[in-house]
Formats: structure tokens, C-alpha cells, sequence
């Protein structure tokens, strides 16, 4: 495993280059090796956090220290019992075992605000690309950006869709939105650049609950079109 | 709220949070390590107090606050050259004073740096979020209901015990290192470890991060400083795929001006990493400010870690020495 310091309290685990073309195999591929650090327990790791192609691990050089190495070699003594702990592993995937979160998705046409920018580049009718959108199993790779805003692969080929020049200074919570072939959800009003094709009632970051995050890594999830009033039925 | 034990806000300043170490563990829900800006100082101002080094206190941004207690409370701060002021007569950093019921706790602009970090006796006892007290600005959660102080709050303190004469005196007899107590610097040098992508950055490029100043842009916040100077050209290849960041992370997105991240950065980026500020010198990181000229040195990551490790120590002694003395 490819390993590279990420300053001097952090490293970054390289599980694979790319992802693009094996997206979920590398998804469950990054999923194993952090089930399988994080049950490792080594000293000094504080945090992992996974994205697409990578594990960021977040470490305390004095834990480290204190766990017998060298102030002069604590990178290279983490790196050593990280690459030792996977090595002697037995990474379990853990494939489609769970069932696919229903995301529902109102595609009115006050919520859809480049869905003729997206239909115009796909060369499809607006309803062609809400039936293949909603259509369509999307995994979760990582959440980030801003506090539970989930990356998402899956998005059928034809609806990628360059982001736009200029970003919006806001992009409404709750939007879902295209940026190239990846696909998120906006959980609270924020500068954006990504294509809108939607907009989800739900809402997807609730510091107050355990997770705070409605969308983890590794979830499967599917939109279901709803209508103006189940939207605000929703929002209720 | 037990308004015996409660400090109310008369100014509240350019930009005044609630703010302890910061949320470990919740990265992965794209949550900002957040926190302190400068760590350090606000543990060293908790341990002048005998406080945990974790308690809560207050982020003050370029000064402009004014503040009242309802009763007696032993208080300490760090950061920048800024005047303070208990009453009329001045509080120096790296102190403790004593602010008596009625009085004002004040805090000007500062002549160095640009933030301050109060720390006060008890802590103060806001409900924590995901594991912090620390205000998160850009989810809007944390601290005092999400949001900057204004004026007018009445930000709840923990009971504070009355104190004895002597203790007072002891208390008031220590005083931590002036390099801890006041880390901002008129012409910082901030030292660096190369990032990933440190290879596919021109040799110009790499030259001039260790040889040219760069300016701080007016468009900084507590998420990252963007810096202004010589255009920074990296040479690879199409887009990066978006990856872990932290606090000190230099990036650098299209248009060649590097972005230093700071604490509220976001969690995962896809611009090419330069490099990174050493953990040490994020203090200074954190007292930059508009117009400010800013330099970069290369140290080893060995060197980044004896460093770590070498205040560390002298923090742990720092803080045996603070109890003995009790």
C-alpha cells in the first residue's frame, strides 16, 4: 500500500489510482481497509476518514512517541505497523449486504434549476433524464465539502455534466446535483458549481443525532420522484 | 442559567466564538477539526487557570470586544499584541487577573496579529456537540447556538470558587513563556513539509514558495488564508481525485495563488498539495492577517516531529509546574 505523509499529524493510505472505472469495487476495496485499521486499534491514530481512492489517517506523534518510537521516525514507525497490520490481514468485503436507502427527489420545476442545461448536454428530453436519474443505483464514496454532503457514483454516463463556469453563490439546501460524472446533495445552502437536477426534503446533517450524518460512506441509495405536495408534506 | 456565573457580552467585536480543541472523529461526516486556531494558546491560558486544557473559551477576532461578569472570575489570555484590559489597568498575555463583579474585560485592536484566545475559570459550560464545545460556523452548530457572540449574550460560565488570598497570590505569580503567550510575529516565517504533489510543481514554483514573500488576501477566514504573490504552475495532468486535507494544508487551486487551510477547512479537497505548515508553527498561521507579508522555510518531517515533540514536553512541564506551585 502506497502511503505519503498528509503534514506532520496525518498520512494518506493510496488503496487504488482511479476509481472511476471499477467504482464500486474500489468503494468496498476502501471500506475493507478502514474496517480492518480502524478494528487494528493502533497506537497513536486518533480519526480515519475515507474518499474515493484513499484513507486519510489522522495521528498524535506523542501517542506514537509514547508508543516506543523515535521522535526522529514516528512517520516511518506508524507507517511500518500500518503496512505490517494490513498486510497480515484478511480484508472482508462486504458486498450489497445492505438494502438501498430511498432518497425521495421532487423534480419540479422550481427545485430543477439545470435540468435543461443537463438535458441539452445528454441530447435527451427533460423527462428522459429524470426516469434514467431516478432509475438508476448510486453509492455512497465519502462525505465532505461541507458537514454531510455525500459523493456519490453511480450516475448513468449520459447524464455527466461538465460543472458550470460560474458557481452559484448559493445552491439551495437540499439540492441534488451533478458535477461531471459524480452526483451530490447540498445539506445546507452553500456556493456550488455543480449541475441542480432536484431537490430532497430530507434533510441530511443533524449535529444533534448519532450519526449526524444521514448518508455514510458505503451506503447504496436510489431517488424516488415525488411531487410538489409530498415535498412539502416532507419539509413539514 | 445560574446568572451568578454568567458573562454578559456589552460589544461583541469584529468576530467573537466559542471555541475549545476542536470535534475529533467526525471528519468522516465531513465535519472541520475546527476549534482553537491556535490550540496552544488555549491550552496554556486553561492550565495558567489550573482549568482542563479542554475547556471552553473564547476566539477573539481583530478585538472590539467588550465584556461584564456578574461575579468574581480569574481569567487568562494569548494571542496577538492586542491590548487588554481589566477595568483601567492592562492584563499582559500569558497572566492571570482577577475581573470583579460589575467590571468590564476589555480587548482592542491589536497592533500584531489578528485573534486572541480567553480562557476563563471553570470554562465556559455551553452544551457539547458531537464531542465539542467549539462554534462550527459554516454548519451553523456549536458553541453559543451556532452562531458568533453579539451583544447582549449571556454566555453561561462554571461555578467559579471563591478564592483565598493566598491562592490568589500564588495564581497570580506564574506566567507562561513569551513566545507562548504572544506567537504573532510582523514578518512570520511559517515553516513547511512538501505535499503529495509537491513533484509536479515546476522548479520555479518550488523556488519561489521558499523565496518570495506572499501577501495575505482580505478574503481569509477561519476556513483558510488565501495568499497573494507569484503564480504557482503545477504540471500535472488533468483533475486530482479529491482526498483528505488538514489544518496547514497549502493548496493550490487553478489560478497559481496557494490557500493556506485552517481549522474550519473542509474535510476532503481536489487541489494539487504543495505542502504543509508544521503543526508547531499553526500558531502564527493563525495570526495572519490582511496585507501581511508571510514567508516559507522547507524542514524535514523528522524535524516537524522533534519539534511537536519538544513543546510538548515543555507543555507537560509547564503544567506540573503550574499545580506545584498550588
Amino acid at each position: 500500500m502506497d502511503i505519503s505523509p498528509l503534514g506532520d499529524c496525518g498520512m494518506i493510505l493510496r488503496v487504488r489510482d482511479t476509481f472511476e472505472d471499477a467504482p464500486v469495487e474500489v468503494l468496498d476495496e476502501v471500506l475493507g481497509y478502514l474496517e480492518f485499521l480502524r478494528r487494528a486499534n493502533l497506537p497513536g491514530i486518533r480519526e480515519l476518514a475515507p474518499s474515493y481512492t484513499t484513507i486519510a489517517v489522522f495521528y498524535d506523534p506523542k501517542a506514537v512517541a509514547a508508543a516506543g518510537a523515535d521522535p526522529a521516525n514516528v512517520y516511518n514507525y506508524l507507517a511500518a505497523a500500518i503496512q505490517t497490520a494490513l498486510a497480515n490481514g484478511q480484508i472482508r468485503l462486504k458486498r450489497g449486504d445492505s438494502s438501498a436507502i430511498d432518497i425521495p427527489v421532487c423534480y419540479d420545476e422550481k427545485f430543477t434549476l439545470d435540468l435543461d442545461d443537463i438535458a441539452h448536454h445528454a441530447r435527451l428530453s427533460p423527462q428522459q433524464v429524470i426516469d434514467l436519474h431516478a432509475g438508476a443505483d448510486y453509492r455512497v464514496h465519502c462525505v465532505g465539502f461541507t458537514p454531510g454532503f455525500p459523493y456519490l457514483s453511480g450516475l448513468p454516463r449520459e447524464l455527466a455534466t461538465p460543472r458550470r463556469s460560474v458557481p452559484r453563490k448559493e445552491v439551495p439546501a437540499g439540492s441534488v446535483a451533478i458535477g461531471g460524472s459524480q452526483i451530490g446533495i447540498y445539506p445546507v445552502t452553500s456556493p456550488g458549481g455543480w449541475n441542480v437536477i432536484g431537490r430532497t426534503p430530507l434533510r441530511l446533517f443533524n449535529p444533534r443525532k448519532n450519526p449526524p450524518a444521514l448518508l455514510c460512506a458505503g451506503d447504496r441509495i436510489r431517488f424516488r420522484p415525488i411531487g410538489r405536495e409530498e415535498f412539502e408534506s416532507l419539509m413539514r | 442559567m445560574n446568572k451568578d456565573n454568567a458573562l454578559t457580552v456589552l460589544h461583541a467585536g469584529f468576530l467573537t466564538t466559542v471555541q475549545d480543541l476542536g470535534r475529533p472523529g467526525a471528519q468522516r461526516f465531513g465535519v472541520s477539526p475546527g476549534g482553537a486556531l491556535d490550540g496552544h494558546a488555549l491550552r496554556v491560558a486553561n492550565l495558567l487557570l489550573e482549568n482542563e486544557e479542554t475547556a471552553a473559551g473564547l476566539e477573539i477576532t481583530l478585538g472590539g470586544l467588550r465584556l461584564q461578569f456578574s461575579g468574581p472570575r480569574l481569567v487568562a489570555w494569548c494571542g496577538g499584541d492586542f491590548d487588554v484590559k481589566i477595568g483601567k489597568a492592562p492584563l499582559s498575555p500569558g497572566r492571570v487577573g482577577l475581573v470583579q463583579a460589575g467590571e468590564e474585560l476589555a480587548f482592542n485592536q491589536p497592533r500584531v496579529g489578528c485573534r486572541a484566545w480567553l480562557a476563563f475559570f471553570g470554562g465556559i459550560e455551553v452544551a457539547p456537540i458531537l464531542n465539542s464545545r467549539s462554534t462550527d460556523l459554516r454548519a451553523g452548530f456549536g458553541g453559543f447556538d451556532g452562531r458568533p457572540l453579539r451583544h447582549g449574550d449571556l454566555v453561561p460560565l462554571a461555578a467559579s470558587s471563591p478564592l483565598s488570598i493566598s491562592s490568589q497570590r500564588r495564581i497570580f505569580s506564574w506566567s507562561a513563556p513569551a513566545e507562548w503567550a504572544m506567537p504573532a510575529k510582523a514578518a512570520p516565517v511559517m515553516r513547511f513539509i512538501r505535499g503529495a504533489d509537491w513533484p509536479q510543481f515546476d522548479a520555479s514554483a518550488q523556488q519561489t514558495l521558499t523565496s518570495v514573500g506572499f501577501t495575505v488576501s482580505p478574503d481569509s477566514n477561519r476556513m483558510g488564508a488565501r495568499l497573494d504573490g507569484p503564480t504557482l504552475r503545477w504540471q500535472g495532468h488533468g483533475d486530482l481525485i479529491s482526498e483528505g486535507v488538514a489544518p496547514g494544508t497549502l493548496q493550490v487551486p487553478p489560478n497559481g495563488k496557494p490557500i493556506l487551510l485552517l481549522g474550519d477547512c473542509q474535510t476532503i479537497g481536489g487541489y494539487p498539495k504543495l505542502g504543509h505548515v508544521i503543526t508547531v508553527d499553526l500558531p502564527k498561521a493563525a495570526q495572519l492577517c490582511p496585507g501581511q507579508t508571510v514567508r516559507f522555510h522547507e524542514v524535514s518531517l523528522s524535524d516537524a516531529h522533534r519539534l511537536l515533540l519538544a513543546r510538548e514536553a515543555e507543555l507537560s512541564r509547564f503544567s506540573v509546574g503550574v499545580s506545584l506551585q498550588s
